[in-house]
């Protein structure tokens, strides 16, 4: 009954959080552009706002186009619930682990791209097909983050990888240092962040992410921009559940520690939101084609993580 | 977790921050952002000795940091931006090999090093282990970086790399005598000039710093 309740609470607490931290990195990067920036809450407003207006879509649309917002949210939002926030007692825990969560996060990748094509216009082409290069390489590098967690932890439930780094059985070990920076770059290239993809560009020569959604309009759109923040809520909460889970409530402990785990968690999503800002700002995005390079280091920081762990085994 | 463990720990860490810098070398594809990843790399050095000075209680390997941060983290690289500067090189890094084979080739060295210096090195002790296989993987990606540069001014900085990573491996094993530690420093200071003056040189006959042009007066190919 309890972790029912701890299931369906955490499910609406990651689509409801979702836009204010979305809000909270453009508020710090219009701050550091030395603009005064919209309120944290602006998100909220403009998803409201998308809802209530009429829903225009192209005459060369097939049904695809109509049907792929809702797949796309639906699978974003189902990840989301694997990963704990608050509590690790929750319905979902046992039911799916971290390659799950990827499988569902490359489902909603698959549709947003096929949506792309199906208009048929150049843009949405265009976009698809950065999308797909930019996740043939992120998604084994993700993988091998997965790989290396697992192989130190023999476990791949992300409950079981929460109590096991609370367990202080791990130091400060080299490879989950290495693991981190790769999960770092990888969350990066997956929400389109800046070095890979600029957020709030609209120049062809850039877009690889709003190239797809460029037709969308309306509730669509919402659901589509929607799905974009929870899944960057989606990775500072595993950067969080996976390397800093301090203060995440366990099985067995009372509401109290709950409203701890909330207050901790709240916390550590803010200060995650400020830093990506912050790094935001101070970069500036890169060629598409030297993606390849920078996911392509990802992907060799994971797996020094994996050889790495292997000689701290064998000594 | 005890305080041997998380000095080990720690070591280790800092060790593959050095590591990590040398791939970050290997990455970057600015002259300006490798001269100032080697600062890093150097610093890192130093952030490296210092712990080793801490931990070994020590007190000679605080004077090998200092010299690691004052030389290499910053002097050396300060140099090197003059030289660049001076000599109105590219910015652009000149590769022999493309960047992703570059780094793929680095992960294969440092796979290759552990798997040389574990079954080697069975009786001695976890600390020196993993930081000696940390060590030998910054010294070969430093050759690394040399092979595949054209320039000769990341080549240099190569060099250095793979200096900085013999002092990675001596910090960590016990009892290295000071006046080794200084010889070492002073000599790459040395061989620091030597370099600077032989750029001069290199571009003045060919105006270039690309060493390829080197190849025609080798003796063998003619």
């Amino acid at each position: 009954m309890i972790p029912l309740l701890w299931g369906i609470l955490h499910t609406w607490l990651v689509v409801g959080f979702a836009p204010f931290a979305v809000g909270l990195v453009r508020l710090t990067k219009a701050r550091l552009q030395g603009r005064r920036g919209a309120s944290p809450l602006q998100p909220y407003r403009d998803l409201w706002r998308l809802l209530q207006k009429e829903s225009v879509i192209a005459d060369s649309a097939t049904w695809l186009f109509r049907v792929s917002p809702y797949l796309v949210f639906v699978a974003v939002w189902l990840a989301a619930t694997i990963l704990p926030t608050v509590t690790t007692e929750m319905v979902m825990t046992p039911a799916a682990d971290l390659i799950a969560l990827v499988a569902l996060l490359g489902v909603a990748r698959f549709f947003t791209a096929l949506a792309g094509l199906d208009v048929g216009t150049p843009f949405g082409g265009l976009g698809a097909s950065r999308e797909m290069f930019i996740a043939s390489l992120a998604e084994p590098a993700m993988l091998m983050v997965i790989f290396s967690l697992s192989v130190l932890a023999h476990t791949t439930s992300p409950a079981h990888l929460v109590a096991f780094v609370l367990s202080g059985h791990v130091g400060l070990e080299v490879s989950v240092g290495l693991a981190l920076g790769a999960l770092l770059m990888v969350a990066i290239a997956e929400n389109g962040r800046i070095p890979i993809d600029n957020p709030t560009t609209h120049l062809e020569l850039t877009m690889v992410h709003e190239a797809m959604i460029l037709e969308y309009s309306g509730r669509h759109l919402a659901l589509m921009e929607a799905a974009a923040m929870v899944r960057l809520l989606l990775f500072l909460s595993m950067i969080i559940c996976v390397f800093f889970p301090w203060g995440i409530a366990l099985p067995g402990s009372g509401p109290l520690w709950v409203l701890v785990g909330l207050g901790a968690w709240t916390l550590k999503i803010a200060v995650l939101a400020i830093g990506l800002g912050l790094f935001e700002t101070m970069i500036a995005k890169m060629r598409i084609f030297r993606i390849a390079d920078f996911l392509g280091g990802a992907l060799l920081l994971a797996l020094l993580a994996i050889i790495f762990l292997y000689v701290s085994e064998a000594v | 977790m005890n305080s041997t463990a998380f000095a080990y720990d720690a070591a280790h860490l800092i060790g593959a921050t050095v590591l990590m810098m040398g791939f970050g070398l290997l990455y970057q594809r600015r002259m300006a952002a490798v001269i100032r990843t080697y600062a890093m790399q150097a610093m890192a050095l130093a952030a490296a000795a210092a712990w080793q000075a801490h931990v070994q209680n020590a007190p000679h390997l605080y004077a090998t940091a200092a010299i690691a941060l004052l030389f290499k983290g910053i002097a050396v690289p300060a140099a090197l931006q003059w030289l660049v500067r001076k000599l109105g090189i590219h910015r652009t890094v000149e590769t022999a090999l493309g960047i992703g084979p570059t780094m793929t080739a680095g992960v294969g060295l440092v796979a290759l090093s552990i798997v040389l210096v574990l079954p080697v090195t069975t009786n001695a002790a976890a600390l020196t282990r993993e930081s000696l296989a940390l060590a030998m993987s910054v010294v070969l990606l430093g050759l690394l970086m040399m092979i595949t540069r054209r320039n000769a001014v990341t080549q240099v900085v190569g060099f250095m790399a793979l200096e900085n990573g013999l002092l990675l491996g001596a910090v960590g094993a016990k009892g290295m005598p000071l006046v080794v530690e200084i010889s070492i420093a002073f000599s790459v200071l040395v061989a620091m000039t030597l370099f600077g003056i032989f750029f001069f040189r290199i571009r003045e006959r060919f105006d270039s710093l690309d060493l390829a042009y080197l190849e025609s007066y080798r003796g063998d190919r003619q």
